[in-house]
């Protein structure tokens, strides 16, 4: 299983699911309508690292984090 | 060094302490960026959300830059509500000479606005409310969305 981490203001707990690509995790998050603004603005981390490309390779265990727009200070 | 507190920052403690820590390390230039909160559009203070691994890894490679050229950063941040008047950020570089301080403080303050993970919330008739509008994404954003990103 794969632990999806939803950060600061988009304010949905954290889901599993089977997943063994980050493209895989994106289709299944486009299902839910409560996401689809969040989808289109927020970063993606696998692991706590940022990720740019959706051919990230996963394992059981992996944890991903969607960052939306920051504002520190 | 990057320390996160809950609340408001002791703004003069935490100048005193740096400069104290630093004294000896034969820096020429000390400078401090310190972010206060500001009364302005009815807010009654700020609140703020932080993802503490992803900053960390943010923070640690900025210092390693800052090492490159003989600096050193340090950086305060709060957790939770501030409220008008209080301090909730604070930035600083030292440098063997002020140039590389100069140029490093807004550098590492501007990239630090654009991707640092932390939330801020205003703090208004009781509620918590996300600055969506002063929020900036993250680069590499939308990944998720698909085709119409």
């Amino acid at each position: 299983m794969v632990r999806i981490e939803f950060l600061g203001p988009i304010q949905k707990p954290a889901v599993e699911m089977e997943a063994s690509t980050l493209a895989e995790v994106a289709e299944a998050l486009r299902a839910d309508e409560t996401l689809k603004a969040w989808l289109k603005n927020s970063a993606v981390a696998v692991n706590d690292t940022l990720v740019s490309g959706l051919d990230v390779a996963l394992k059981d265990g992996d944890k991903v984090s969607l960052l939306p727009p920051v504002c520190g200070g | 060094m990057l320390e996160l507190y809950d609340g408001a920052l002791d703004v003069p403690e935490l100048l005193k302490k740096w400069y104290e820590e630093e004294s000896r390390g034969n820096y020429g230039a000390y400078i401090p960026f310190v972010g206060t909160v500001r009364d302005e559009n009815g807010i009654e203070g700020l609140s703020f959300d932080i993802y503490e691994p992803i900053l960390t890894s943010w923070f640690d490679a900025w210092q390693q830059k800052a090492a490159g050229r003989g600096a050193l950063l340090k950086m305060a941040h709060s957790r939770g509500d501030v409220l008008l008047h209080q301090s909730s950020y604070i930035a600083a570089v030292f440098s063997p000479k002020r140039r590389v301080a100069l140029e490093m403080i807004e550098a590492f303050v501007e990239d630090f606005k654009a991707s640092a993970p932390i939330w801020k919330y205003d703090l208004k008739n009781g509620e918590r409310i996300y600055a969506a509008d002063r929020s900036t994404a993250i680069g590499g954003s939308g990944l998720l969305a698909g085709g119409d990103a």
